[in-house]
């Protein structure tokens, strides 16, 4: 590194001159969510790798393929629709599972993991603040995760559909039957409107709270994310009898009213049930997002007073 | 023009008492070495003065509040500590792109040139760098930014020799001018005394030492006495008195070199001996820890 002294500027005048005016908060932003997934590439790997395993098993499957739409053709149009768009509907809630598992454990590690391996430090050698910094994990399950879940389900859907439709061809069938069961466009709008609507906006108080935990843990945040919620519930069982603690955990985690009963089994067709208007003017929306911004704003703080482990 | 200027700064931990009424001043231009035993306070004066922790007391940076305005310090401030911060899933081009995405003072092409006189490949992960590697890479990035003041904290902590005269070389060669300002603090003190302008000894959260080295050169002397002057020596009370192979080194605060020029040869100490002399005369002799 024994460089002639040159190569540097010789007058403080010079390197004044090469320093660029301002960074806007868009492009601190951009290369802080950029970071993020340079740190955490589960954030795409893990998606692709299921999907990619997915589609592995149906190309499989394909060899029953037109057995199957030749017993489709004895059933009902209610039965034909549900045999016919089960694979789709299960690889979107199996790559919708693997994101929302992925950004669990994203915000779990976010603000923890630099301070355990203390690389906070040389973050924090640099002009970007704390809330940039919260802002741009936050947008890693709110934004980046249900994005990524969007064009990784789409994606795979139409390969499934162009693969059926090559084998039937080949086979000497009618694809007619498999094209107007499988509106894609349609499911991908509805699986858009899903992911921004529960994933991204409902999800987010779930999100927040992790972020919050990850930022004052100093060790253990997934015990201290989920035992404290637990032994709320369970206070309130005994003192009480009562368990709206954990209703109100429940009604989070299955989604607003009218998408609640479907938590279990999310079809494409009742994931729209809620319409956007419903949607947005359900308190639970707002309180929850009222309560994801006080969450946030304490890991800002937290993060700024809290130092490496 | 004033870089660091603190009044009566004060930090504690619960009971303990890391920072008790610091009082100092840092000229621009100034390399200034903080040095002082384990837990006397050094990390938390660094830590206030970058904003990462909280005090009580004046202190501003260029001018500004560290604490409430770390943000638009840290584009004229960069610091390195204990060298291991670097994140170890980091590939080099990343930290050149992150850089150069959010500091308006980072000068890739500048970064890049220092990088490629070292072994350091844009595609390699700080994972795979020796601890000498990823000190470089960090001084690299670092003195790619065109900082006003620069904060070292143990910077050559664990590295061997070769990689520690370096490190202090490019920073000298490659970095330093009048208009930088550097804070180094450090327990490799013989490495840095022929760098530093300024010297400050911290101790149990105070300032026991703070002059210029032009001061600590005329203000501290030594002398190897012969044995049949050395009551002669004593006399003039010196702060601290070493005996090797047979041969008494004594070493004196504000004595007057032509009166010690007759027991010896006289010459300058290391900081390393008056720093040992101050820590462990401090409670018995306060006028030599006087600031």
């Amino acid at each position: 590194m024994n460089m002639p002294a040159n190569a540097t500027p010789d007058s403080p005048l010079d390197s004044q001159a090469l320093a660029p005016a301002v960074i806007s908060a868009a492009r601190r932003i951009y290369w802080s969510v950029r970071r993020e997934l340079w740190e955490s590439r589960a954030i795409y790997i893990a998606p692709l790798a299921v999907a990619a395993l997915f589609l592995t098993g149906f190309l499989i499957s394909m060899v029953h393929l037109p057995e199957k739409m030749r017993a489709a053709l004895a059933l009902n149009p209610m039965q034909q629709h549900e045999l016919i768009a089960q694979p789709y509907n299960f690889a979107e809630l199996l790559i919708m599972g693997t994101t929302f598992i992925v950004a669990v454990f994203y915000c779990l590690d976010a603000l923890y993991g630099e301070r355990r391996d203390r690389s906070i430090l040389f973050w924090k050698s640099l002009p970007v603040s704390d809330l940039t910094t919260v802002l741009s994990k936050a947008s890693i399950p709110i934004v980046v995760l249900p994005l990524v879940t969007f064009a990784v389900t789409v994606v795979s859907q139409w390969i499934m559909l162009l693969l059926s439709t090559a084998v039937l061809l080949g086979s000497g069938r009618s694809v007619e039957m498999l094209w107007t069961h499988l509106p894609l466009w349609r499911m991908s709008l509805g699986l858009l409107y899903h992911l921004v609507a529960i994933h991204a906006l409902w999800y987010a108080p779930i999100f927040g709270w992790l972020l919050l935990v990850s930022a004052w843990a100093r060790r253990a945040p997934f015990l201290w994310a989920a035992l404290p919620l637990l032994a709320i519930g369970f206070v309130e069982k005994i003192a009480f009898n009562t368990s709206h603690f954990a209703a109100m955990l429940g009604h989070r985690m299955g989604g607003p009213e009218g998408a609640a009963s479907t938590a279990g089994r999310m079809s494409m067709d009742s994931m729209t049930q809620v319409t956007p208007g419903q949607f947005l003017i359900s308190p639970g929306l707002w309180v929850g997002l009222a309560i994801t911004a006080g969450f946030l704003a304490a890991a800002v703080r937290l993060r700024r007073y809290r130092e490496p482990i | 023009m004033t870089v660091i200027e603190a009044r009566g700064v004060r930090k504690a931990y619960g009971t303990t008492i890391a920072l008790d009424g610091v009082n100092l001043r840092v000229e621009e231009g100034r390399i200034l070495g903080l040095i002082g035993p384990n837990g006397a306070g050094k990390t938390t004066a660094l830590n206030a003065i970058l904003g990462l922790t909280q005090y009580q007391g004046e202190l501003t940076v260029l001018g500004r509040d560290p604490w409430t305005e770390r943000d638009q310090l840290m584009r004229e401030v960069c610091f390195i500590a204990d060298v291991a911060v670097l994140p170890r899933w980091l590939r080099v081009s990343q930290a050149l792109g992150y850089l150069a995405g959010v500091h308006p003072r980072f000068d890739r092409v500048k970064a890049e040139g220092f990088l490629a006189k070292t072994n350091i490949r844009p595609a390699n992960k700080v994972r795979e760098l020796s601890k000498g590697m990823v000190t470089q890479l960090h001084l690299a990035l670092v003195m790619a930014i065109d900082a006003r003041l620069l904060v070292l904290d143990e910077p050559t902590l664990g590295l061997d020799i070769l990689y520690r005269k370096q490190f202090y070389d490019s920073l000298l060669n490659d970095y330093f001018d009048r208009s930088r300002t550097i804070v180094v603090t450090t327990h490799q003190v013989e490495e840095v005394q022929h760098i530093l302008t300024d010297l400050m000894f911290i101790n149990r959260g105070r300032i026991v030492l703070n002059c210029s080295m032009e001061e600590f050169e005329s203000r501290y002397l030594e002398v190897m006495v012969h044995p049949e002057q050395l009551a002669a020596a004593r006399a003039l009370k010196p702060i601290q008195e070493r005996h090797v192979l047979g041969r008494s080194t004594l070493l004196f605060d504000q004595v007057d070199r032509r009166q010690l020029a007759g027991f010896g040869e006289v010459h300058t100490p290391s900081i390393a001996d008056v720093f040992v002399a101050v820590m462990t005369n401090q409670a018995s002799q306060p006028q030599g820890a006087a600031r």
